[in-house]
């Protein structure tokens, strides 16, 4: 079996669209409505989930065979603490100012839907390579749709695009006025319902009967 | 093997935890000195803000140019120490232990006074800048840990801290500098209008200046 077989591929791809964690399964809406107020939390929260979500798929399934079946859970969860706790360490460090922003939410992932998900669905069946695909291929999904949430939210409510002004003055001068509800929490459900949307009138095998 | 065994099931346990106890460890200390730098260089920006100096690159730099120093005063306000102020953490700002860092900008002197309080959700915290009379405003920050956003965590906006640049401070040698309710304010020269809908945390900052200024009231008299 070739490292970038067909299945490979489509372990690799569904999730960022046919079977998207956030669009598809409604999985990890928490934080998505929580850091996409602007574009940096958005990128660095999708990239910890990713960076997360592929070591800890990998450490599972590496340890799958060895797992007593009635701690099972214990185990993923232990695994995906430690891996958090030392990634949120590491921002702290390296970071401040992302570290301070995302607070809480770093702490949240351990409790991500879309992480326990992938670890008891796939990573106890699958060996180490493919999971770690389907672990990259969830966070990307799942970064995805916050970076174009974020996207909306940052451009609409704030005029700017990672922190820089990107609506000229005259605009502002014509009396254009930034919505401020777009920074508001509900907004990034609307945003997301949106997007939810348009894939699903893009992709028909999504529409239910 | 049986992996459904109840000791391999205890002594798998056993095992896991120990080799993450460990493994954390070794990551909280081997990361801690940069840790601590990097909530200095915060409390840096923090102080550097309440001065209306924004946008610090280099906070330590920053710093030394314009704070002069972390002086000591005790009740009295008399100085028992002309360093060492920026080490005290806000839960060790007692009567005779109360920080207060001496600056200069644009060749004004400043003085900025620590405070901190609780909000609604969790704690609130913040510096005051005053200038050379002790008693005009020249400059505030207020951060919080958990306020609602949108409502009580506008303190932290420009907006709100903006409103009181030139504020006095005493009145007949009390502190009276506040915020009142939206629209209720009597004492102009004293008084900022709160947050709608941000009442009790606006309530927050209020007894929070009044209560942390007043522990330098014999300083600020003195003239």
């Amino acid at each position: 079996m070739s490292l970038f077989s067909k299945n490979n591929q489509e372990t690799f791809f569904n999730p960022l669209s046919s079977s998207n964690p956030v669009t598809v399964q409604v999985l990890g809406i928490c934080s998505a409505l929580a850091v996409t107020a602007q574009l940096k939390p958005a990128i660095v929260m999708g990239l910890s989930v990713t960076v997360i979500m592929s070591m800890s798929n990998v450490i599972i399934s590496l340890l799958r065979k060895t797992i007593p079946n009635r701690i099972r859970i214990i185990v993923q969860l232990v695994v995906c603490a430690a891996l958090v706790t030392i990634v949120s360490e590491v921002l702290k460090a390296f970071a401040y100012d992302i570290s301070v922003q995302l607070s809480v939410y770093v702490g949240l992932i351990i409790t991500n839907c879309i992480l326990m998900g992938r670890l008891e669905a796939f990573a106890m069946q699958n060996g180490p390579w493919e999971s770690f695909l389907d672990g990259v291929g969830n966070g990307l999904g799942y970064a995805i749709i916050l970076v174009i949430v974020a996207f909306f939210r940052e451009l609409l409510g704030a005029g700017c695009l990672l922190g820089f002004s990107v609506i000229p003055q005259c605009v502002y001068d014509c009396g254009y006025l930034n919505n401020g509800l777009m920074l508001m929490p509900p907004m990034a459900l609307i945003l997301v319902a949106c997007i939810i949307w348009v894939h699903r009138s893009l992709n028909k095998d999504l529409q239910e009967k | 093997m049986n992996t459904n065994s109840n000791s391999y099931t205890i002594i798998y346990a056993s095992v896991i935890v120990v080799i993450v106890a460990f493994m954390l460890a070794f990551v909280s200390s081997s990361l801690k000195d940069r840790q601590d730098k990097n909530v200095e260089f915060d409390k840096m920006k923090q102080i550097l803000s309440a001065m209306n100096i924004t946008e610090v690159q280099d906070a330590e730099a920053e710093y030394k140019k314009y704070v002069k120093a972390d002086e000591i005063l005790n009740a009295k306000g008399e100085v028992v120490s002309e360093t060492g102020g920026f080490k005290i953490a806000s839960k060790d700002i007692m009567d005779d232990n109360l920080p207060l860092y001496v600056c200069e900008v644009n060749g004004s002197r400043k003085f900025v006074f620590p405070v901190y309080g609780a909000g609604l959700w969790g704690p609130i915290w913040g510096y005051v800048c005053l200038n050379e009379d002790k008693n005009t405003v020249y400059g505030v920050y207020f951060s919080h840990a958990s306020e609602t956003p949108g409502l009580g965590a506008e303190i932290a906006t420009d907006k709100f801290q903006n409103q009181f640049k030139d504020k006095k401070v005493l009145e007949n040698g009390a502190v009276e500098l506040g915020v009142m309710k939206n629209g209720k304010v009597e004492k102009m020269e004293f008084q900022v209008d709160g947050i709608s809908g941000g009442t009790i945390t606006s309530k927050g900052v209020d007894a929070m200046l009044k209560g942390c200024l007043s522990r330098y009231n014999e300083f600020l008299n003195q003239k």
